[in-house]
C-alpha cells in the first residue's frame, strides 16, 4: 500500500496542489512556515480523518476561503487503486468519501490505510498528562480491534452520563441510587473489555519496544513501560463502590479505566525525570518504531511513515538508525521533512532508495529533478 | 436571505423553519405554496393543526398517542394483553406495526434515559409501566429501544425494576441485516454477532 497521488485545495496554507508520490521515500525542503509539515497533516487525514495538529476541522480551511479539499489516491497492489476524498465546508459536517462513497461511520476508515508519525510534538508524550498516553494505546489497538474503540465510545458516553448526573445529583441535593447503578452497571462491562485488551496488548508492545529502544540506544540500558491502573488489583464494580462518596462530592466519576497511565521507566526510574534529553527522544523514537512494527505484524502490511522535521531534533546517531532503517527496507513508503537540504541528498546519497524531492516555498510544491539537486 | 417584501410572510417563514428539518429555503417555499392555495384548503391545514394540538391524547394504557382514552391497539380485544413491547416513541409502535409480527401490546417509554438532555428514570412512564405488570396479566416484556449505550442503560433500568415478578423479560435480536452479505456488514455489527451467537437450533424454523 502506497500513496500514489495527493490534491489539495485550500488547506491550511496550500491554495492549489497536486503531487505524485515514490512508493519509497519523499522529502519535503523548504524554510520554516513554508507549508512541509501541512502536507504530512494532509496525509495523515487521509490516514484517521482527522488533523494531527488541529483538532476543530474548519480551522484548516484556507483563511478568507470557504472550504478545503484533500484527495489522495492509494496504490493497493494489484490494479487496485482506492481513492480518499475529504471535503470540508465552513459551517457542514466533514464529507468523507472512500472511492466515491460517504462513510456511515468516520470510525470505519480507522485502520484501513494505517500510517505512523514522528513529529517534534511526541514530546508531549513523555511530559503531558495521561491522556496523551492512553490515546497513544488506544490509537494503536484501535487500528485492529473496532469492538475495542466501539466500546471505547460506549464507555466515554457512559461516564459523560454518569458525570453529568453525579452533577445535577449535587445541585438539586438530591441522590438516586439506582440511577446512578445503571451507568455503573454499563460502564463495569465495558472497563471489563476494555482493561485485559490495554494489558495484553502492552505485553507484547513492550517486547517490540525494547528491540527498538536498544537498536537506537546501542542496548545499555533497561527500559520499561509499566500500565497504571487501578483495575489491576480491584474489579471496576469494587471501585465504583468504594469511591461513591468522593465521586458525590467532587462530582465526577474518580476511578475507572479513564484514569490508566503509562509511566516509562529507564533503569528503573520515570524518564520524565531522571531521563536526560536524549535518553528522552530515544525512549520517544522506539515508542513510535514499535507502533510501526506493531502495526504492521497484525496489518501483514506496511504502514506510511511521516517523519517529520526529526533531523533537527535528533542527533546523528539516531538519525543514522533510521535511515538505516530506511535502507533495509523496514519502512515501506516514508515522508520526511527538513529544512536543510544538503542534509536529504546526503542521507539519500547514502543509501540507493527510490525517492523524490520536492521543494516547498510558501504553500506552492515543486518535484525536483536530479539536475536541480546536482547543482547543489 | 431576509429582504422580504412583506412582514406577513416572513412571521411564516419564521414559524417553519424552527420545525424539525426545515431550512429558510424551504420555509419560503411552503409559505409561497400556500400563499397560491385556495383559502379553504389553508384553513383545513390551520385548523388541523390546532384541533391536533388541542384534542390529541395519550392513551391511558400504553401512552401512545391516540384520539381515544384508550388506543386502538389497547382496545383491541384479538390483541395479546399478555406481551408487553416496550418502545420509545410512537414512530417505534408504527415500524413494528408494519412488520405485523407482534400482536401484544405496546408500552411508549416517550424517551430514553439520557442525564446529559435532562431525562431521568421519572421523566419517561416507566412507573406506569411497571404498574401495568403489577396487574398481573401480563407474561413477557419485549425491550425494543435503539441499540445504543442509553437504550442499553433503559433495558438494564427497566430490567431491574421488573426483576421482582414473575414474567420473562426478553430484548429484540441484534445482529447482522437480514438478506446482508457478511462482507458488507460493518465490523462492529458482525464482531458482536460473533461474540453473541446464537444456537443453530433458535434459527430452525418450528
Amino acid at each position: 500500500m502506497y500513496l500514489k497521488q495527493l490534491n489539495l485545495h485550500n488547506f491550511k496554507n496550500y491554495t492549489s496542489a497536486e503531487l505524485t508520490f515514490s512508493p519509497k521515500v519523499n522529502c519535503f525542503i523548504g524554510d520554516n512556515a513554508s507549508g512541509k509539515t501541512n502536507i504530512l497533516d494532509a496525509i495523515y487525514y487521509l490516514s484517521l480523518s482527522k488533523s494531527y495538529f488541529n483538532l476543530v476541522d474548519s480551522q484548516n480551511i484556507r483563511h478568507g476561503e470557504e472550504y478545503f479539499s484533500i484527495l489522495g489516491k492509494f496504490e493497493m497492489g494489484g490494479e487496485t487503486t482506492d481513492t480518499i476524498h475529504c471535503i470540508q465546508k465552513l459551517n457542514q459536517k466533514k464529507s468523507f468519501k472512500l472511492n466515491k462513497k460517504e462513510y456511515q461511520r468516520l470510525a470505519d476508515h480507522i485502520g484501513l490505510y494505517p500510517l505512523v508519525m514522528v513529529s517534534p510534538y511526541d514530546r508531549d508524550l513523555i511530559n503531558e498528562g495521561s491522556e496523551v498516553r492512553r490515546r497513544l494505546i488506544d490509537s494503536i489497538i484501535s487500528q485492529f480491534d473496532k469492538l475495542y474503540l466501539d466500546d471505547l465510545i460506549n464507555y466515554n458516553k457512559a461516564l459523560a452520563q454518569r458525570n453529568v448526573l453525579l452533577k445535577t445529583f449535587a445541585e438539586r441535593h438530591f441522590f438516586d441510587q439506582a440511577s446512578i447503578e445503571i451507568w455503573d452497571e454499563q460502564l463495569i462491562q465495558l472497563a471489563q473489555s476494555i482493561y485485559p485488551k490495554r494489558r495484553d496488548f502492552l505485553q507484547n508492545y513492550l517486547l517490540i519496544f525494547n528491540h527498538y529502544f536498544g537498536l537506537i540506544s546501542g542496548g545499555k540500558e533497561t527500559v520499561d513501560i509499566v500500565y497504571e491502573t487501578q483495575l489491576a488489583g480491584q474489579s471496576m464494580g469494587d471501585l465504583l463502590a468504594a469511591t461513591i462518596g468522593k465521586d458525590r462530592i467532587m462530582r465526577y466519576t474518580t476511578t475507572g479505566i479513564h484514569k490508566d497511565d503509562l509511566v516509562f521507566n529507564l533503569e528503573g526510574y520515570p524518564v520524565k525525570k531522571f531521563g536526560s534529553q536524549g535518553q528522552q527522544k530515544s525512549f520517544i523514537l522506539a515508542i513510535r518504531l514499535a507502533q510501526y512494527e506493531y502495526i504492521k505484524q497484525l496489518k501483514g502490511y506496511k504502514p506510511v511513515m511521516l517523519l517529520d522535521d526529526i533531523f533537527d531534533k535528533l542527533d546523528n546517531n539516531r538519525v543514522e538508525q533510521i535511515i538505516k532503517l530506511t535502507s533495509e527496507n523496514s519502512f515501506g513508503q516514508v515522508f520526511i521533512t527538513d529544512t536543510q537540504r544538503e542534509r536529504i541528498s546526503h542521507m539519500l546519497h547514502e543509501i540507493d532508495i527510490d525517492h523524490k524531492i520536492f521543494e516547498i516555498k510558501s504553500g506552492e510544491a515543486f518535484e525536483l529533478q536530479n539536475h536541480d539537486l546536482e547543482i547543489l | 436571505m431576509n429582504n422580504f417584501s412583506s412582514k406577513l410572510v416572513e412571521n411564516v417563514v419564521n414559524e417553519f423553519s424552527k420545525l424539525p428539518g426545515i431550512g429558510r429555503k424551504t420555509a419560503l417555499r411552503l409559505a409561497l405554496h400556500l400563499l397560491k392555495e385556495e383559502k379553504s384548503e389553508v384553513e383545513l391545514l390551520a385548523n388541523g393543526l390546532l384541533k391536533m394540538k388541542d384534542e390529541v391524547i395519550f392513551c391511558k394504557v400504553c401512552h401512545n398517542i391516540s384520539d381515544t382514552d384508550i388506543c386502538n391497539i389497547c382496545a383491541n380485544p384479538r390483541r395479546d394483553p399478555t406481551l408487553i413491547c416496550v418502545v420509545e416513541d410512537i414512530r417505534d409502535v408504527m415500524a413494528i406495526e408494519n412488520t405485523s409480527q407482534f400482536n401484544g401490546l405496546y408500552h411508549v417509554l416517550g424517551g430514553i434515559i439520557s442525564p446529559m438532555d435532562g431525562v431521568g428514570p421519572n421523566d419517561i412512564t416507566i412507573k406506569q409501566l411497571v404498574g401495568r405488570i403489577k396487574s398481573g396479566v401480563v407474561n413477557e416484556v419485549i425491550l425494543a429501544l435503539s441499540a445504543t449505550i442509553e437504550g442499553d442503560t433503559t433495558n438494564f433500568y427497566i430490567f431491574r425494576q421488573l426483576k421482582e415478578y414473575d414474567i420473562s423479560v426478553s430484548a429484540i435480536a441484534r445482529g447482522v441485516a437480514v438478506g446482508d452479505e457478511l462482507e458488507y456488514a460493518d465490523e462492529v455489527t458482525l464482531g458482536r454477532s460473533i461474540i453473541n451467537r446464537l444456537p443453530f437450533e433458535n434459527s430452525i424454523r418450528k
